[in-house]
């Protein structure tokens, strides 16, 4: 049996404590000792972004991160994104409105890296943010609606009209 | 046309979008998966449950002499390991049958026996208290296996597979007309040897298997299934010696399917059998490398062809051998992928005599089935090079050779004398060149061609190309769908088909919320689940939307029928004045008043109702869409392309799909089914490849190695959706839209690949890598 520790941390907002092996990345953490299964597994070696969430708000692939490492921050996952009364984030109600879906498997990750990626570039061309989700592999919708509900959400939060 | 059931449900629906169908809304599927609240193989979890790791060949071939788990199974928290021996009574993973006979003996074990035959086979299996101890006890499993060349060309002589067996199980042979005969009287000759790389679906999510035995009602239970589920159900029930209705399946989301996931795997089995054996829910979640490894490659295929053309070059004869790199065992696919191949192959095209002889080759390499469009995507980079090449030979345009050789819509329906799957190839509806006026205009061709002449002037290494294909879908012979209303009005949806990811839920609504009149949002849809429909078909081949959407629509239809039926008596109004608008049965002449909604009707038919006395009680009803033949999409790809001089790398800069599929029922999913299939198809022409070295380890293990295109690479893609040939073989005259996004991408770039090398007929194998591009350039170089 491997070693642990008891870690505290702030996840969605919430402060947590729990046992984690240290060996545990911080993926596996967050889904099964944390039971917050929207951040997905895809790789395990740091290329696909699936498993993308925000520790202190910027964007970190929480399969290359031990959860002990995570001890003390504040961490952000899909789970967290909408608000307190269900109401979907700019960028989620976005991705439904423009089919930046398929079998949704990269979408929590797609839409971590976008919200730190938005709150740094309200006003993005196209191109930036292609360059910005260009860590995170899409094997269903081949980016573009991604792309338009990345540039629709961020009309939204600049609070433009459609 | 026959193939389909007629009744009274068979009402076809006018062309043209209606309430519902024909509709760009958002889907149903959204909303959990946007909160991070879907339920993938990884997130199922249930009480007790252990975890399985599997011990896989490091050796592409070999004679397995000894497995070695005692220090493995000394580990605390390990539970079991299994070899080969504690699975003997388990027969291989079998195959849905064809008409190829003989393939048994090449079917896969589900651990190894004496020999592994490929870098990943499963040759033992750990299971333990957790994901991580399981892992650390597989390292631990001492294997020796006394290596033997490995096999690793499938075009080279068959070699041995096992005693009195070679690794050639069989060649499908399909043909018709006098070919030799089209030969001697040619008035030309042109032959090629072209190759297409070796591919899979790579879904995101990996493929995981959780099985758990309920003691209490002898109920095995196997979650995280996909594509296939009944009959993955039948044969797990038959493998392991249980009847089928004590085993169930359960389909969660999928994250992409492809062609490769949801086949029956030896895991799978694995897992079902150590749920039942140590009596604790079992849970396997492969990892990115074992996708690469173990789950079902595709496409890997070299074609030596001849074309016979006369003097203006229409098409006399083609003649095909073709290689198929089939890997180490023959799969749940058979000799499919070769017969769809060898099927349909001559395309849009009129031909007057085909011969084809695909041989199906066993190889050390991971094993082979389906990956969208399969058998298409390989043949139309092969039939469509044919093209280019008689065009370069003849001196005729290349886009006016294509006319030349276009079925007519006059000759439709037009029947190829072949066979794809046992069903006869009848292209049941089409009107090709209108297609491809409509595709050159919207791309801009002409003004293209001068653009790229200027460019080329300025130095610049710029081409375009194109190619049409034509794609099958609505596999048969049945889907079966079952609607009722309940007492609140809910309208629920249970459908034998599965869903990978596509958005299937939101299409069989927008069908059933169609021809019931409600709407399309509140109806739950249930499928992917052997406990709520006795059989299914699932989702595979572009099938779904046309077989489980027809039986969607035919069984609306008749709640509907129903709901008018039971209402109007009540109403004292004749049916035939009534509709139903938003699940409420009222006036056609728009009259809200008198009026009965949907829910009151239920309670009506409910089972204490006197109404129903004698009769069966619901406002539900079942029905099941027949075909006998396939419905034939088709379209054309156009690619614009500039090659770095100093890279070699070919960028993408423009790319149109055009494309008939009869019916679009949401033409935002459809978009989506084409760009997605279109980037995987980019990523066979430019970057995918499972390379392996010379004793056959696999170079591809990561997505460091196996290149799947991201954001960047993606051109300025239009689609452009045709809807001129509806299927007349079903109500909605739908074709299916899942794989002509993928069909013609190689072929498209390889002939713009061409052009911009000034090199007619310079790319022979895909993907077009760099390396080989610089040799091209080298070569025009003075
Ligand atoms: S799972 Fe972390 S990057 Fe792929
Ligand atoms: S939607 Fe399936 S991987 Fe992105």
């Amino acid at each position: 049996m491997s070693e642990t520790r008891r870690i505290t941390l702030i996840v969605n907002g919430e402060h947590r404590e729990a046992e984690t092996p240290v060996r545990q990345h911080l993926a596996d953490f967050l889904r099964g000792t944390l039971g917050l299964t929207g951040t997905h597994v895809g790789c395990e070696h740091g290329v696909c972004g699936a498993c993308t969430v925000l520790v202190d708000g910027h964007a970190v692939r929480a399969c290359l991160m031990l959860a002990v490492q995570a001890a003390g921050h504040e961490v952000t996952t899909v789970e967290g994104l909408s608000l307190a009364d269900g109401t979907l984030h700019p960028l989620q109600q976005a991705f439904c409105d423009h089919h930046g879906l398929q079998c949704g498997f990269c979408t929590p990750g797609m839409l971590t890296t976008l919200v730190e990626f938005l709150a740094e570039h309200p006003a993005p061309s196209e191109e930036e943010v292609r360059l910005a989700i260009s860590g995170n592999i899409c094997r269903c919708t081949g980016y573009d609606s991604i792309v338009a509900a990345a540039l629709a959400a961020a009309r939204a939060l600049r609070g433009d009209a459609a | 046309m026959d193939g389909t059931t007629h009744g009274p449900d068979d009402a076809r629906m006018a062309a043209g979008p209606g309430e519902a169908v024909g509709r760009a809304v958002t889907r149903l599927e959204d909303p959990p998966l946007v909160r991070g609240r879907g339920l993938f193989a990884a997130d199922v979890n249930f009480p007790r449950q252990i975890h399985m790791r599997v011990v896989r060949a490091e050796l592409a071939h070999g004679l397995l002499r000894s497995v070695d788990a005692t220090a493995a199974r000394a580990l605390p928290g390990v539970v079991a390991v299994w070899t080969s021996a504690d699975v003997a009574e388990i027969p291989s993973i079998p195959f849905r049958a064809t008409k190829v006979q003989g393939l048994e003996p090449y079917c896969q074990p589900v651990l190894a026996r004496d020999r592994v035959r490929y870098v990943g086979e499963p040759i033992a299996a750990v299971f333990a208290e957790d994901a991580y101890l399981a892992e650390d006890a597989a390292d631990l499993v001492a294997v020796d296996i006394e290596p033997l060349p490995a096999v690793l060309d499938a075009a080279a002589p068959p070699a041995e597979f096992a005693p009195g067996l070679h690794t050639e199980p069989t060649i499908v042979r399909k043909g018709f007309g006098d070919v030799d005969a089209a030969f001697a009287m040619a008035h030309a000759v042109i032959e090629l040897d072209l190759s297409v790389g070796r591919h899979s679906g790579v879904p995101l999510e990996t493929r995981g298997a959780i099985a758990r035995y309920d003691a209490a009602r002898d109920l095995l239970e196997l979650h995280g299934a996909a594509k296939k589920q009944h009959w993955n159900r039948d044969e797990i029930a038959r493998l392991l010696g249980r009847p089928p209705s004590s085993v169930h399946l359960f389909e969660g989301h999928v994250g992409g399917g492809f062609g490769v996931r949801g086949e029956l795997y030896p895991e799978d089995l694995l897992a079902c059998a150590a749920a039942l054996r140590l009596d604790r829910p079992v849970k396997w979640i492969e990892d990115r490398r074992e996708n690469f490894l173990a789950t079902n490659h595709s496409r890997q295929q070299r074609h030596r062809i001849r074309a016979a053309v006369d003097a203006e070059g229409r098409l006399l004869a083609i003649d095909d051998v073709f290689f198929h790199d089939q890997g180490a065992y023959v799969r749940t696919h058979g000799a499919r992928v070769v017969d769809l191949a060898a099927g349909m192959l001559p395309g849009p095209y009129r031909l007057p005599a085909y011969r084809v002889a695909g041989h199906f080759r066993l190889t050390n390499k991971t094993p082979a089935a389906t990956y969208r469009a399969p058998g298409r995507y390989e043949t139309t980079f092969v039939r469509e090079r044919l093209m280019d090449a008689i065009a370069t030979r003849l001196a005729i345009d290349p886009i006016e050779l294509r006319r030349r050789n276009l079925v007519a819509t006059a000759e439709m329906p037009y029947p190829r004398p072949l066979d794809v799957l046992g069903s006869d190839v009848v292209l049941d509806s089409g009107d090709y060149a209108k297609l491809l006026d409509q595709a050159l205009d919207r791309f801009g061709w002409k003004a293209l061609r001068e653009s790229i002449a200027a460019r080329r002037a300025s130095g610049e290494c710029v081409g375009a190309g194109l190619a049409f294909f034509v794609e099958k879908s609505g596999l048969g012979p049945s889907d079966g769908v079952r609607i009722t209303v309940d007492h609140t009005g809910t309208v629920e949806l249970v459908s034998g088909a599965a869903s990978v990811g596509q958005g299937v839920d939101t299409v069989l609504a927008q069908i059933c919320a169609e021809a019931l009149g409600v709407g399309y949002s509140g109806i739950r849809v249930v499928r992917g689940r052997t406990d709520r429909i006795e059989f299914g078909n699932g989702a595979h081949a572009s099938r779904v939307t046309v077989m489980s959407g027809s039986a969607t629509w035919q069984a609306a239809q008749a709640v509907r029928a129903m709901a008018l039926e039971t209402a109007a008596p009540l109403l004292q109004l004749s049916p035939e004045v009534l509709t139903i608008r938003d699940g409420i049965v009222q006036r056609k002449d728009g009259a809200t008043e008198p009026s009965m909604t949907l829910a009151e009707i239920a309670r009506q038919m409910g089972p204490n109702s006197p109404a129903m006395r004698g009769r069966t009680p619901g406002l539900t009803a079942e029905k099941w869409f027949w075909s006998d033949h396939m419905t034939y999409p088709y379209g054309v790809h156009c690619a614009l392309v500039c090659i770095d001089r100093g890279t070699g790398a070919v960028k993408v800069e423009r790319y149109l799909v055009a494309n008939d599929i009869g019916r679009a029922i949401n033409p935002m999913l459809v978009e989506g089914q084409i760009a997605g299939g279109f980037a995987q198809g980019l990523g066979g022409a430019l970057y995918e490849e499972f390379r392996y070295d010379e004793t056959g380890q696999p170079l591809s293990t990561t997505f460091a190695d196996y290149l799947i295109p991201t954001a960047t690479e993606m051109p300025a893609l239009d689609v452009l959706i045709a809807e001129d040939a509806p299927s007349p073989l079903n109500p909605l005259g739908i074709k299916g839209a899942g794989e002509g996004g993928t069909n013609a991408v190689g072929a498209a770039i390889a002939a713009a690949v061409d052009d911009a090398l000034g090199q007619p007929g310079a790319v022979t194998t895909l993907p077009i890598l760099p390396g080989t591009v610089m040799r091209l350039l080298d070569r025009a170089a003075p």
